[in-house]
């Protein structure tokens, strides 16, 4: 049993991701979305506590939202992955259940 | 009646500067008809939502915290609310409204709807949904 | 669209129920639940008084089965019931009851 999270706000403007990374639980997959894949940023003041959950929790970004905003893999935390839309439906149908942080 | 399925709404908005909070409280009263097994949790500034002394007047919206204490009437028992959301805004349970339920089955005993639980807890609560909708 | 009464014009929605909760008076329902041929007795105006208790203290008009399950804690079994209650207000009693008393569409009215 395992939760797919997704987060479409920006970690500078809103506690989305920080309160999603706190209430996940180990196993469960975080995908940055929207102005969430800011979240991937590397060297940012929240990128530790990002990293932080890397090793329980499988953490990815939108690749199309990512790139659309100049996010680089040289930009982003190595621990997260990227995926296509098709990846996010799979995500979803790997998942018993989706909660988004709105 | 078809299996029934844990619902959980999570409120994370304060009241009244969006409207998150009012629909999340109007999808829950609705889907009140659909009778599942429903629980509301309140973590960070969905707390808020919960607090005593709210007066809309000066600012010509609708008052809706009294509606929380409609819930029980809905068969809607279960609120959540975070401790550490509570503490960060230096709340505590006092300052919450009290929410009652009567219980039919045991004589319209009046019994509390609102449970306090920590960060681990509401996480574990979270996981345990067939269906988790946010607002 | 408005209701008349004692020649003043109180303004209501498609559906009949009034637009602004303030102008509700007793008159006005007798009014409304004539426009729904309804004559009002003491048995109506227990269960519209009972929805505007409710809706003052909660802000919210009940659904048809929170209505009737809370009459029946209130008032007791006999008239606690579908059948008391949809014989005085045959188009459905909490929709029908609401708008008398001068409240939204019940939420959660499915």
């Amino acid at each position: 049993m395992s939760t797919l999270h997704t987060v479409n706000k920006s970690p500078f403007a809103t506690d989305a991701l920080l309160s999603c990374l706190n209430h996940c639980s180990d196993g469960d997959a975080v995908l940055m979305i929207e102005d969430g894949v800011y979240g991937a940023l590397a060297n940012s003041r929240i990128s530790k506590a990002v990293q932080a959950r890397a090793g329980s929790v499988t953490l990815l970004i939108l690749g199309p939202d990512a790139q659309a905003r100049g996010l680089n893999s040289d930009k982003c935390l190595s621990d997260v992955g990227r995926v296509d839309y098709d990846g996010f439906v799979d995500l979803v149908t790997q998942h018993d259940r989706t909660q988004a942080w709105l | 009646m078809s299996v029934t399925k844990k619902f959980l709404y999570v409120n994370r908005k304060a009241p009244y500067g969006t409207i998150y909070a009012l629909e999340s409280l109007e999808v829950v009263l609705i889907g009140a008809a659909f009778e599942q097994d429903v629980s509301l949790a309140f973590l960070d500034d969905g707390v808020f939502q919960l607090t005593k002394g709210q007066d809309t007047k000066g600012i010509g919206v609708k008052n809706f915290s009294p509606t929380f204490r409609a819930l029980g009437d809905y068969e809607v028992t279960k609120l959540y609310i975070e401790q550490e959301s509570l503490d960060e805004r230096g709340l505590t349970k006092d300052d919450l409204q009290e929410i009652v339920y009567e219980d039919e089955d045991d004589d319209w005993a009046e019994k509390p709807s609102i449970r306090v639980v920590n960060r681990a807890e509401m996480a574990a609560i979270m996981a345990d949904q067939d269906v988790v909708l946010s607002f | 669209m408005a209701y008349q009464v004692n020649g003043s014009t109180v303004e209501h929605d498609e559906e009949g129920y009034i637009t602004n909760l303030d102008e509700w008076s007793k008159e006005l329902a007798d009014t409304i639940a004539e426009s729904e041929n309804i004559e009002m007795n003491e048995e109506h105006w227990e269960v519209v008084n009972f929805l505007r208790d409710y809706y003052e203290e909660y802000q919210i008009a009940p659904a048809v089965r929170v209505l009737i399950k809370s009459i029946k804690k209130s008032m007791g079994p006999e008239k606690g019931n579908n059948k008391y209650m949809y014989e005085l207000f045959p188009y459905g009693p909490a929709k029908q009851a609401c708008k008398i008393a001068g409240l939204p569409k019940p939420t959660g009215c499915v």
